[in-house]
């Protein structure tokens, strides 16, 4: 049996991942969808405590947080949409107005 | 059929929903914005009245504990609501002026305002989670509104991406701590007090979470762009009345979930309110523009709240929801009255060069930012000066006075900005001679009353924040007895 | 058998998650995610958490990549020059930063070795539809409604956003 560290490693590997992606990408995109790995990746955390508390509430969490990403996803796209139609580009180093 | 005389004690939060979706609707089928707009002030004014009934009452948990109402959520509904009110009331003229009058605005805006009523109510990280995020999701909009500008268009984009990467830290200490304490409700993660590592990991990512959300050092890269990019009476929402809600879901988690462990979060807590007041003042100084300047400011103020929370006494909290009540209203007149500047054409007036003899071409608007940015210094006799009094003095009283200290020099620094604007407004010659429009009946009367409500809560502060200290009171005895 | 599972399912998450930040494709790399989160599912299965391994599967990997796709697809987004081109300042803050973090909650997944029993045998029982749905329309009935205040609004925001002109 696996124990449950070890789902709690692989979720902060992914979590990780996605911090990393965030800071490093250009794309908006793709820094977009290293903020919704996160999200897989605390949902990752919540299941594992979820199944070793033998606790249906944890699984409950991750269905609002999916309802989130959704929502999320929804609205972020559009806003890629609208920034795209401004400058023909997703690239946030070409979009730097404003600045401290 | 429990859930249902529940409800009895969530009118505010089932008024405001209710009008959004009608608002909604009527939107779909009517050409008719200005329609709209009343509605949205029918239902505030109902909420509000609703709200303020509410602070009389009772208070208790509802729904298995998902939710608590009285006490300290209902002043907190009630300055979200004042602050959601004043903003819609100074939004028709405002967005007419720069032709984004469209009927979204107004069903966003009472949708924001359904997820920070759900955030002051919050008794659970998993209404905490989807207060928060119904809040933040409608506020992304709403910031890239005029979307045809780059800076407007890039403000959402800022805000979504920073606020998306939050949200993964935030979820993240929600999950730590449901391990920890196999449940998420707050007062069964109270009974955790020493959960180790995973319980402080936990904590930690949800404070992360937190404070970016309230722009507190150092997270609070996005404010300023932000704030700048969006229309300016929406910044004076995000600047107030979002704030005001996660900060009082803030006291509300703090006092119900971490009682017993102030000592180890009030160090962190002074830490980052030392970084926020220093850095939030500090780079105000050298802002000559005036949105920007305000988002500074807003930053500092964010730090002088905090003080009120690192003292976590029923006074410290009561000062902290002084301090929301009158930073709501003072900062939602300094901004009314910097997009009325703003809608004359020819001059960017957000920029403060141009405020040259402002304040002699509208007497009532120059003499209203004036009572604005006095008591936003913190100068008495105002309203910003007694809450500023009450956190420092919560703190001392804790034994704080390190802090406080830092509070007060940086309390003088920032007097200097905020005088700039009146030397700008007075004692500069103007640069041209802009024909200023006039503003309209209800924008007038809007402002003269938050500047009167600025000095009047000024002047007789007393029985307002005795309101206050009863409702943690109250919050505090429902921990104690566990309902 | 779950051990050798969790290993290919776990090797198969991060590498499509490294693959996905890693790749100069926009689109490519919208499909690691894909990837990533189908093996996450498989991971939800090993737990025993049936429902939402379906719903991951239906929602995520199906629903929101999709949506992500079609921006991807509509907004003919170019690749980058190259991810990794010259190791700048923003880079090595940024890995230092992720190694922080990383060692941090490893530390605390470490902490966790033995703190709980190992999953029940009926946790199946846990993650039925039934159980969740019992849980969601009675405990979690308000947070439920703030759902739907919450898709509401994400839609009504999203079509404003995404509308040429207002009218």
């Amino acid at each position: 049996m696996i124990a449950l560290d070890w789902y709690l490693a692989l979720s902060a590997i992914l979590f990780t991942i996605g911090v990393i992606g965030v800071l490093t990408r250009k794309n908006a995109i793709v820094i977009f969808m290293c903020a919704e790995l996160m999200l897989n990746a605390v949902n990752l955390s919540l299941v594992s405590f979820s199944a070793h508390l033998g606790d249906v509430h944890g699984q409950i969490l991750v269905f609002f947080s999916l309802c989130v990403a959704a929502a999320e996803a929804a609205v972020g796209l559009a806003i890629i949409i609208a920034i795209f139609r401004n400058n023909l580009s997703v690239d946030i180093t070409r979009i730097n107005l404003l600045r401290w | 059929m429990e859930s249902i005389s529940q409800l009895l004690h969530f009118f505010p939060l089932i008024i405001v929903t209710i009008g959004s979706l009608v608002v909604m609707m009527v939107d779909a089928f009517s050409k008719d914005t200005a329609k709209l707009y009343y509605l949205s002030v029918f239902f505030l004014i109902a909420a509000l009245a609703a709200s303020i009934s509410d602070v009389f009452g009772p208070a208790g948990e509802a729904f298995y504990g998902m939710a608590v109402y009285g006490g300290t959520s209902a002043m907190g509904g009630v300055i979200v609501l004042l602050g959601t009110l004043f903003v819609v009331l100074l939004c028709k003229e405002y967005l007419t002026a720069i032709k984004h009058h469209v009927g979204e605005v107004y069903s966003l805006i009472l949708f924001c305002t359904v997820g920070m009523l759900v955030l002051v109510t919050a008794n659970d990280l998993v209404t905490l989670f989807l207060g928060v995020e119904t809040m933040s999701i409608a506020l992304y909009v709403l910031a890239g509104l005029i979307k045809r500008d780059k800076a407007g268009a890039e403000a959402a984009l800022k805000y979504f991406l920073l606020g998306a990467f939050a949200t993964g830290f935030f979820l993240y200490g929600i999950a730590l701590l449901y391990g920890a304490a196999g449940s998420t409700q707050l007062t069964a993660i109270a009974e955790v007090t020493d959960g180790g590592l995973i319980y402080w990991g936990g904590l930690a990512m949800l404070l992360v979470g937190i404070f970016f959300k309230i722009s507190a050092v150092p997270f609070h890269m996005w404010t300023p762009d932000v704030y700048q990019g969006a229309p300016t009476l929406i910044t004076a929402y995000m600047a107030t009345a979002s704030k005001a809600a996660v900060i009082v879901a803030l006291i509300i988690l703090l006092g119900r979930a971490f009682p017993d462990i102030h000592s180890d979060w009030a160090e962190v807590f002074q830490v980052i309110a030392v970084l926020t007041m220093i850095l939030g003042n500090v780079i105000a100084l050298v802002q000559d523009n005036m949105k920007r300047m305000l988002a500074y400011s807003s930053i500092a103020h964010v730090g002088y709240i905090m003080v009120g929370l690192v003292a976590g006494t029923a006074a410290g909290y009561s000062g902290v929801m002084y301090y929301l009540f009158a930073y709501t209203i003072m900062n939602v007149g300094a901004f009314g009255v910097v997009a009325y500047y703003e809608r004359q054409k020819g001059l960017d007036f957000t920029n403060m060069e141009n405020y040259g003899g402002l304040g002699y071409k509208q007497p009532m608007f120059g003499v209203a930012m004036s009572i604005f940015m006095f008591s936003l210094a913190g100068i008495p006799p105002f309203a910003g000066f007694i809450g500023k009094y009450q956190v420092f003095a919560a703190a001392v009283y804790e034994g704080y006075i390190g802090l406080v200290l830092v509070g007060v020099i940086t309390s003088v620094i920032g007097v200097y900005y905020y005088i700039r604007v009146l030397v700008y407004l007075y004692m500069r010659e103007p640069e041209s001679d802009t024909v200023f429009q006039q503003p309209g009946m209800v924008y007038k009367t809007a402002i003269l009353v938050l500047a009167i409500m600025t000095i009047y809560f000024g002047i007789q502060p007393g029985a307002l924040s005795e309101i206050f200290t009863q409702g943690f009171e109250q919050l505090q005895i429902m921990a104690a007895t566990g309902r | 058998m779950v051990t050798y599972l969790f290993i290919l399912f776990a090797t198969l998450a991060i590498a499509a998650a490294l693959a996905m930040v890693l790749n100069r494709s926009t689109v490519n790399s919208a499909l690691f995610l894909v990837l990533n989160m189908l093996s996450i599912a498989g991971i939800y299965l090993l737990l025993k958490a049936q429902f939402l391994a379906v719903v991951q599967v239906l929602v995520y990997a199906g629903a929101i990549m999709v949506l992500f796709l079609f921006v991807i697809m509509l907004l003919n987004v170019e690749d980058e020059e190259a991810v990794l081109d010259k190791i700048n300042f923003r880079y090595i803050i940024s890995v230092i930063l992720g190694v922080v973090v990383l060692s941090y909650l490893l530390y605390i997944a470490g902490s966790m070795a033995d703190a709980l029993p190992p999953v029940a045998e009926d946790m199946a029982q846990v993650g039925t539809v039934e159980a969740i749905g019992d849980e969601l329309f009675s405990t979690y009935i308000l947070p439920l409604e703030i759902t739907a205040i919450l898709l509401t609004a994400a839609v009504v925001g999203a079509i404003m956003m995404a509308q040429h002109k207002f009218k």
